[in-house]
């Protein structure tokens, strides 16, 4: 129990960081209409590719002075991320303009 | 930049940290303001641009003012580098969702998914060896990272295939043991690296294994899912991704990533748990419990099929009052939309009145059919959801099934045994007529009899969904 309360207490920060931003996912999601679905799904992916910001880190403070298999990993990374967040926006983009589109 | 403003728990801070954390708080706010923009029709387009806003923002402060523990900035060398690579991700990225068609929009979603959850691996693999021996809350964060990006990795390639029609299911009755097995074994490991009290210098090896076991894990858990619960899937696996870079995020201590990740994990958690109830299933269930192909286990009259033929067809569909159209995957595999929409415009002319009736799972991922039909300038009114469409379903004097089958089942109803039963359907059934267009008497994807297609008052029109629509609408317009 105590450790329990110490974890709680050293970390309360994240734990109500996570707290919060659960409530507010769920929230800013619920009542959505079926027609956006996919859309959403598509939009969310890209936020998820946030994690390109760690990709940058990593790679920002790599040591380029020697060749190493971290440094072609962590491209990959980035790739992989960029990825993730150009497509995922343009694609997303994409479906939307479709809607746009006959609406007038 | 870099002068000295202050100092907190006896580390110094400068103009140019305030100024990043700021851009982290403008970024997050925003991928809040996107979500919620994105779910209301008018608003989307607007609400993916700001979220792609915040994204930009968060990049290109991070590339100008991030500094590491010993308050280096990334060097210039370092910058050439970052951006080549995001230079290559994204033209790669652009050009394929330029150019990809919407009926393989499903594919694209799972394989972005993939490289969300690759990057997400990558990172939190190689930010292990810099933790800390018993610094927990890292190591537990950056396993956890690991683990998650790793499944959602290989297992959104997987669905990738599958939804391309690359890779089969898969269902052996010992798989959901061995899959048991495998994710006992990712965790106990992960619980291992966790508990050592080695530097992870020398637990190299084990970070190494975890990776190998949550990769497998990944591609196990996908599969023997497949059928109707790929949607399901996706969704699931698309949450993975938000809660791997949160993970990354804690490594970091930053809060964008932290709040970006969270707010799609629990978004797309949600979004799953819908679509199980859309389809009247537990998410366990849809992990655990692989779609058996069985189903036809209540033994009754099947009746006899009859076919229609286009010219009758055509005389039921003009002198109709109201007409639903079901579409389903078929309908999105023969690229069959343009021509539909062509259909109803021709019968709205001659006074029918047309509707589309949309089942929340039909197609390949939710809301692929919406998106499928405002490709072809359907407008949206003619789109109807399912329950606002069964009330009225007695009183359509047709109902056209095309390429759809399980949203249309009424196995759904009646037949307990089915893997079916409870999930909610268009009632097609209690339409005055109703035609089916199929390629052939094949089951439905997820492979269960469909006691529709001898019912009294369905008629067969076998063939192609495009090239059906196409000879019924010229049959039409020569009456």
């Amino acid at each position: 129990m105590e450790q329990v309360l110490q974890f709680f207490f050293e970390y309360k920060e994240s734990i109500f960081i996570i707290a919060l931003s659960i409530f507010l996912g769920i929230e800013v999601i619920s009542n959505v209409p079926a027609v956006l679905h996919t859309p959403l799904m598509s939009g969310a992916n890209a936020i998820s590719g946030v994690i390109i910001i760690g990709g940058i880190i990593l790679v920002g403070h790599a040591n380029l002075s020697s060749f190493s298999l971290e440094l072609v990993l962590g491209i990959l990374a980035l790739i992989f991320g960029t990825l993730n967040v150009v497509g995922g926006f343009a694609v997303t983009d994409r479906m939307l303009e479709m809607f746009k589109k006959k609406k007038k | 930049m870099d002068k000295v403003l202050g100092t907190l728990n006896g580390m110094s801070y400068t103009v140019g940290d305030t100024l990043l954390e700021l851009s982290y708080l403008i970024a997050a706010l925003l991928f809040v303001v996107g979500l919620k923009l994105l779910s209301h029709p008018e608003t989307a387009r607007r609400g993916n641009l700001w979220a792609a806003g915040g994204m930009g923002l968060a990049m290109i402060t991070t590339l100008l003012l991030h500094k590491n523990s010993n308050g280096e900035g990334i060097s210039l060398s370092n910058v050439w580098i970052i951006l080549a690579a995001i230079g290559v991700g994204a033209a790669i990225g652009w050009m394929v969702a330029r150019k990809v068609k919407m009926t393989a929009m499903p594919q694209l979603v799972s394989l972005y998914n993939a490289t969300g959850g690759g990057a997400s691996m990558l990172v939190a693999l190689l930010e292990y060896p810099a933790a800390m021996a018993g610094d927990v809350q890292s190591i537990i964060v950056t396993v956890l990272g690991l683990i998650i990006g790793a499944v959602a990795f290989s297992g959104s390639l997987i669905a990738f295939g599958k939804l391309d029609g690359r890779v089969g299911d898969i269902m052996k009755p010992f798989m959901t043991y061995l899959n048991l097995v495998l994710l006992v074994a990712t965790l106990g490991m992960g619980a291992f690296i966790v508990a050592s009290p080695n530097p992870p210098a020398e637990m190299l090896w084990a970070i190494y294994t975890l990776t190998a076991l949550s990769l497998v894990y990944g591609v196990m858990f996908v599969m023997p899912i497949g059928g109707a619960d790929m949607p399901v899937v996706i969704s699931l696996l698309n949450s993975f991704t938000g809660i791997a870079a949160a993970m990354a995020g804690f490594i970091y201590n930053n809060e964008a990533m932290i709040l970006g990740g969270i707010l799609v994990g629990a978004a797309g958690m949600i979004l799953t748990v819908l679509m199980c109830k859309a389809m009247n299933r537990s998410l366990i269930n849809v992990v655990i419990g692989a779609f058996g192909g069985g189903g036809a286990a209540l033994d009754r009259e099947q009746g006899t099929i009859k076919e229609i033929t286009l010219s009758d067809a055509a005389v039921l569909l003009s002198y109709s009052q109201k007409v639903v159209v079901i579409p389903g995957y078929g309908l999105a595999v023969a690229q069959a939309q343009h021509i539909a929409h062509e259909l109803d415009n021709l019968l709205e002319g001659k006074g029918v009145e047309v509707k589309y009736a949309i089942h929340p799972v039909a197609g390949r991922m939710p809301g692929h059919m919406n998106v499928l039909l405002a490709e072809a300038d359907v407008p949206y009114e003619k789109l109807v959801e399912m329950d606002d469409i069964n009330p009225d379903m007695p009183n359509v004097d047709v109902a056209i099934v095309v390429g759809a089958n399980d949203v249309v089942n009424p196995a759904a109803y009646d037949d307990p045994s089915s893997p079916i039963y409870g999930m909610p359907i268009i009632d097609a059934h209690l339409a005055k007529n109703i035609i089916i267009m199929k390629r052939g008497m094949g089951k439905g994807y997820a492979g269960i009899e469909n006691f529709l297609f001898f019912n009294d008052k369905t008629r067969m029109l076998f063939g192609d969904a495009k090239s059906s629509i196409q000879k019924l609408v010229t049959e039409i317009k020569s009456m």
